[in-house]
């Protein structure tokens, strides 16, 4: 048993010196397992990194929010199902509102009827584009998953009287008032003036695509009354009390809805109930086209520095031939001279591992520094897969020339010059 | 080159229990049409503590004989006999242990291990035989006070002159306590000064009982021996006590 120990202990003290002897060759033949390792941990990189980006924003979505809309979130080829359904109106809402206050031990709180689309906002000689603009009742407040950092929510009275007022994004406030607060200024919207009551702290964007701050809210009266009820796109949001619980609510919530439109046993829904599990879906093809991408790159530099280490492999086995000889003829066995050349194999793969690991953390770092907002995320799981990833590489390609050192006889290795 | 000490000064000592005995043993090799005979049929026995010299024309067959004699090699027929073990049917691996424990080689070109220090190589067969560190370093250190290098036991082989790589050698040969040292053409590589240094060695492991074969060409190498066997053309041609 010892003896196994310290032909170890022997062979990685050789590999090493063998290593530090050729420091050169060594890297130079470990350059294809950097690559592949560089590889494989940016996939792994960029995917934690769309997971984390993507639950973040599931949570600025409302991880306990469902969406009754006309439309699915994602449509492909059937969106003519979709077209002749009819819209949602407000009074849809407060239905749905009574039945849920009716029913005992609902797994819904309260829906809240929420008009939206895109336009501009000024205040002076300043302009914002491409500002989220939409209309609710005083209750949206309870679904907000963004918090005040000055001012408040409307309440219904100045709903029902449409008074114009609005609560501002984070970004669209500091467009329009860089450096100060913004409440009780006026900001104007469809040329028509809007006194600023509340302002909301910064969110963030889903998947960097669409910005949670760039958003200005407005009591619904007000909006249908200068945007109109055909434009846009209105929908019920619907507060769950447990996020645990999404599905059961989600089937309450299909059967409230089909009573408050009266639909018939059989019929098909002719409303949507989207939730951030719709982008979920949406998300596992990109996913799997990077890890195949990743996989492919990988696998391809892999294999070619595998056959790299297996021929510098070739070449220090010949070049020491006669230190093979010597040593079975000092008692080494088979397995002895096997395990030496193995071990150099895998260590060399080793370093280049641990090179490509370097180089991705510092790639990580500097992205991160450059654009915070791009999906990486280096881990611990990262630095095992990579090591046995190498060390796999070293044993596969090294096993055939350390089985030649082998199996050489002691007496033409000995002879070898 | 090296004159052999006066005979009346040297003391013959008496022999041991039987360690080698090799009974008609031939080694062919096949080289495309031709088949070289190597070795013909050779007898041999060799006792413990016996100072044995191999000598012969080049190709009579000497390494091959030292080979076979080392484990490095098994015949083609014949029989081999090692402390009373056959050795002519063994495995690879059997063969391996059989040399870490019994047998320590010398060779012309030294064979060191050119990124360890001295002391890393004579420790190697003790790693081989699974000897745990500490031992381990202490047993080669003291060999290596033993041949005269204590002094040097950090010096790698390209920081030694001919003679002290030599004597880090035969440490290495020694250090496992072997039945039997094997030398092929020990003072090749060496000035005549220097060989003299390491047949005066040979002769101290000799008197203090160990078993010595020594492989060479030079009569007068040879002389310092107690039995000199003249092999010719794979033959014993003669085989008797340096007289
Ligand atoms: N591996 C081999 N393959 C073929 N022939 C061999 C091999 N080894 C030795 N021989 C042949 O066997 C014969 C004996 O060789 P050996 O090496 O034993 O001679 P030697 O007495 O040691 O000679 P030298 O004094 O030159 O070292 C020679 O004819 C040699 O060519
Ligand atoms: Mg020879």
């Amino acid at each position: 048993m010892g003896r196994i120990l310290y032909e170890l202990t022997e062979s990685i003290r050789i590999a090493m010196a063998q290593i530090r002897a050729n420091k050169m060759r060594s890297t130079l033949t470990a350059l294809g397992v950097v690559i592949g390792i560089v590889a494989v941990t940016l996939m792994g990189t960029a995917i934690r990194g769309i997971d984390i980006g993507f639950n973040n924003s599931l949570a600025m979505l409302g991880e306990d929010v469902l969406h009754v809309e006309k439309w699915p979130w994602i449509t492909g080829e059937d969106w003519w199902k979709y077209v002749n359904r009819p819209v949602i109106k407000p009074e849809e809402a407060t239905r749905l509102s009574r039945i849920i206050d009716a029913t005992p031990n609902s797994e819904l709180e309260l829906a809240v009827y929420v008009h939206g689309r895109g336009g501009s906002v000024k205040a002076g000689n300043l302009s914002v584009s491409g500002v989220y603009i939409f209309g609710t009742t005083g209750e949206y407040g309870r679904v907000l998953t963004a918090d005040f950092t000055d001012g408040r929510m409307f309440n219904d009275a100045e709903n029902d009287s449409a008074r114009q007022v609005c609560v501002l994004g984070y970004d669209v406030a500091q467009a329009l008032f860089p450096g100060r607060s913004s409440i009780g200024n006026t900001v104007m919207v469809q040329g028509q003036p809007f006194t600023v009551i509340g302002s909301l702290t910064k969110q963030g964007s889903f998947l960097g695509l669409f910005s949670f701050d760039s958003q200005m809210i407005m009591p619904l009266s007000a909006f249908r009354k200068y945007f109109g009820v055909r434009s846009g796109n209105p929908e019920i949001q619907v507060k769950v009390r447990d996020k645990t619980r999404m599905a059961q609510a989600s089937d309450e919530l299909t059967g409230d809805m089909r009573r408050v439109r009266g639909q018939l046993p059989g019929e098909p829904d002719n409303f949507t109930i989207n939730t951030s599990d719709a982008f979920k879906e949406k998300l596992d093809p990109i996913k799997r086209g990077i890890a195949l991408a990743g996989l492919f790159v990988t696998g391809l530099s892999l294999f070619v520095g595998a056959i790299g280490i297996m021929n510098i492999t070739f070449v220090s086995v010949r070049e020491r031939t006669k230190e093979i000889g010597t040593r079975k003829a000092l008692g080494a066995r088979r397995r002895t001279i096997l395990l030496q050349f193995l071990i150099e194999a895998v260590s060399i793969c080793v370093v280049g591992g641990t090179i490509g690991l370097a180089l991705t953390y510092g790639l990580c770092m500097a992205v991160k520094a450059a654009m915070p907002a791009f999906p990486l995320q280096f881990s611990v799981s990262l630095i095992v897969v990579s090591m046995v990833v190498s060390v796999a590489t070293g044993v596969l390609s090294g096993f055939i020339p350390a089985m030649g050192a082998s199996r050489l006889d002691p007496v033409v290795a000995l002879r070898y010059e | 080159m090296t004159p052999a000490a006066p005979l009346e000064a040297r003391q013959v000592r008496p022999v041991g229990p039987l360690v080698i005995a090799i009974e008609d043993v031939a080694k062919l090799y096949q080289m495309g049409e031709e088949t070289i005979h190597a070795l013909r049929g050779v007898s041999l026995n060799i006792h413990r503590n016996e100072y044995l010299a191999i000598m012969g024309p080049s190709g009579s067959g000497k390494s091959t004989l030292m080979n076979m004699l080392g484990c490095l090699d098994t015949p083609t027929s014949g029989r081999y006999e090692f402390n009373g073990q056959d050795v002519a049917g063994m495995a690879d691996d059997e063969l391996a242990d059989i040399r870490n424990r019994e047998i320590g080689f010398v060779f012309q070109t030294f064979n060191l291990l050119a990124r360890s220090d001295a002391l890393r190589n004579v420790e190697l067969p003790l790693i081989y035989a699974g000897i745990a560190p500490h031992l381990r370093h202490e047993r080669a250190r003291q060999v290596l006070e033993n041949v005269g290098l204590g002094n040097r036991i950090h010096h790698k082989p390209n920081e030694l002159s001919g003679g002290q790589r030599q004597r880090v050698a035969i440490a290495r040969a020694l250090v496992n306590r072997p039945s039997i040292i094997l030398a092929d053409e020990p003072t090749g590589n060496l000035d005549s000064k220097t060989g003299i240094e390491i047949l005066a060695l040979f002769e101290d492991l000799y008197e203090q009982g160990n078993t010595l074969i020594v492989v060479t060409h030079e009569e007068s190498v040879a002389r310092n021996a107690r039995r000199i066997i003249r092999l010719h053309d794979g033959l014993i041609a003669s085989d008797g006590p340096v007289n």
